[in-house]
């Protein structure tokens, strides 16, 4: 047991879980590679990859692009930190845009022919949701900032902090 | 004896996120854990709706095997059955996308592990997470494209959902039996409640973990393990919202604003959702004219009748919907027509076994489907020739159409020429 577990690298229970997984894998696997198995490959391997070396750096990349250029502005900083008025209106909107893609940017073809509806709303409305968001979210940014201000007298460079608890 | 690990993201100091760790990752964990089991078990319990063991003409994956071991004739009642469980599938599938996204940014480290392959345990175990991720992220996309009619894929929607659902969760299942007592673990290691309460200066790192999750040189916090949690939280509510109404119906219908189903075509009696218009399919009034017959054939010599002979017989009554596998449906409809049941018993088989019912729709699928015999004697199944007090629209599958409860919408054929059945 213990020469199996240093050659494996753990139980034995491990190892059986495993094969009983990989067998059911292989048997969904013939099937689902009956037909273009190449495309389909390419798709299942290239869902994985498009999001683990190329959603997530970009996204990764952008937020803290901003994180940085917003910390290399300290001195007009607003006293309260202001990077999460930013962050999630653009995550939610992004969020949106990543799921309904296809009905906003008008890629679906089919679509009018086969439902009878235009898809000529979803742009607007997409475009609509983002300018609410981040409305609500630059007037939630400007009470924070009002009260702040009330909070500390003007030319009062300590602020309140960093705490954040609003 | 292992060489340093090369820059960049294999580095341990590469990954900052002061928030990144066990605890966080296990509270998205959770969520996946309960969301995804409905998921699949509604997602096979809509192949069964097809009555795939009936007929190939029902069935998208012939070459299915023991995958199709559950399956069971499909019942009537309740009526709304497959309207729920397929705007379950759906909506809980675009919901979850924030938390989907989010667990994934959470492990992210671990793809980057240095060395790659540190035992034939952990090598198989990678290859089983290459099969996890790849696997969720097909099933979610595949689903996300289709239900927008948006046919990129390669191949049959059915087959690669089925199939990749399959994959998908056979890694899933592992990765529940490796994880699960760590993620009981980690959630237990801090207070749900406390983290809610905690400010942006009293958000720490978690205690290193074995896993690697947690920051060797966590950058200062700019967001709170609440904000996180409650980004996330606010996506798939926001998802929920301009989504949902699609598959509820009525005055929520036009909340659901980016929706593909989320308004009405046109106005009147027959202005509820339509699928695939009778253009998109080659029907022409050509086909639907005063030409059109409807041949009922089952015992004895096939019996031919036209609309105004159909309209002549028994007319019945039945409130039921329409819903889609891409998880819209519309909101009860009054059908009439008359019932499967008299017509099987015209046809010398009142107690018949199944029907195949065939569409003037050009050859394609859901052309011909069989239906089985619990559904044609339900007193609910119509030939419907009329709906909500009018004669059908074209698109809605005038002259006839066939309506049963709890049927895919598919099932529920359009513009039907003959009924064939069978003891």
């Amino acid at each position: 047991m213990a020469r199996f577990v240093r050659w494996y690298g753990s139980g034995p229970l491990h190892l059986l879980v495993l094969i009983a997984s990989f067998a059911l894998t292989g048997y969904a696997m013939v099937r689902l590679f009956a037909v273009q198995p190449v495309r389909v490959a390419i798709w299942f391997v290239g869902a994985a990859v498009l999001h683990d070396l190329l959603l997530l750096p970009l996204y990764s990349l952008a937020d803290l692009s901003a994180v940085d250029v917003l910390r290399h502005r300290a001195a007009d900083r607003p006293a309260v930190p202001w990077i999460n008025h930013l962050r999630v209106p653009a995550f939610l909107s992004g969020l949106l845009l990543l799921v309904w893609f296809p009905l906003v940017l008008r890629l679906a073809t089919p679509y009018p022919g086969a439902t009878g509806l235009s898809y000529s709303v979803y742009l607007g409305r997409w475009l609509a949701i983002t300018g609410t968001l981040f409305a609500v979210s630059a007037v939630a940014l400007a009470l924070r900032l009002r009260r702040s201000r009330r909070a500390v007298p003007a030319g009062n460079a300590s602020g309140p902090g960093r705490g954040g608890t609003p | 004896m292992h060489s340093d690990p090369p820059p960049g993201p294999f580095r341990p100091g590469f990954w900052r996120s002061p928030i990144r760790g066990p605890w966080l990752t296990s509270v998205f964990g959770l969520v996946l854990l309960i969301g995804i089991p409905l998921m699949f078990v509604t997602g096979l319990l809509s192949y069964a709706s097809y009555n795939p063991g009936l007929s190939p003409l029902n069935d998208q994956t012939p070459d299915k095997g023991v995958l199709g071991f559950y399956l069971f004739g499909w019942p009537t009642h309740p009526y709304w059955l497959y309207r729920l469980l397929q705007g379950v599938h759906v909506t809980l599938g675009v919901v979850l996308v924030p938390v989907l996204l989010a667990k994934l940014w959470s492990v992210i480290p671990k793809l980057f592990a240095w060395p790659p392959v540190r035992s034939v345990a952990h090598g198989l175990e990678r290859l089983s997470l290459l099969l996890l991720v790849g696997g969720v992220i097909f099933e979610f996309v595949t689903g996300i494209l289709n239900i927008q009619l948006y046919y990129v894929f390669p191949g049959s929607f059915y087959r690669l959902h089925f199939y990749g659902a399959w994959v998908f969760i056979a890694a899933f299942v592992v990765h529940v039996c490796l994880k699960l007592g760590r993620m009981t673990r980690a959630l237990r290691s801090r207070s749900m409640t406390a983290e809610l309460r905690t400010g942006l200066s009293r958000t720490l790192p978690e205690p290193p973990d074995q896993d690697g999750l947690v920051a060797a040189a966590p950058a200062a916090p700019t967001m709170t393990r609440r904000g996180a949690l409650g980004m996330v939280g606010a996506g798939s509510l926001l998802l929920l919202v301009v989504t949902a109404g699609q598959s509820i119906g009525g005055r929520l219908r036009a909340t659901a604003l980016l929706a593909p189903h989320n308004r009405d075509p046109g106005s009147g009696p027959n202005s509820f959702q339509i699928n695939k218009t009778a253009a998109a399919v080659g029907v022409t009034t050509a086909l639907t004219g005063p030409d059109w017959r409807l041949e009922v054939r089952g015992r004895g010599a096939p019996r031919i009748f036209t609309r105004e002979q159909l309209l002549a017989m028994p007319q019945h009554a039945a409130a039921l919907p329409i819903a889609c596998v891409e998880g819209w449906s519309t909101d009860d409809q009054h059908w009439s027509g008359p019932r499967l049941a008299d017509l099987a018993a015209l046809a010398g088989l009142p107690d018949a076994g199944s029907v195949l019912v065939q569409s003037i729709q050009p050859p394609g699928p859901f052309t011909r489907v069989v239906l089985r015999g619990n559904q044609i004697r339900d007193p609910r199944s119509l030939l419907a020739l009329r709906v909500n007090g009018a004669d059908l629209s074209l698109d809605h599958g005038y002259p006839a159409r066939v309506i049963v409860p709890a049927n895919p919408g598919v099932n529920n054929t359009k513009w039907v020429h003959r009924l064939t059945f069978r003891a």
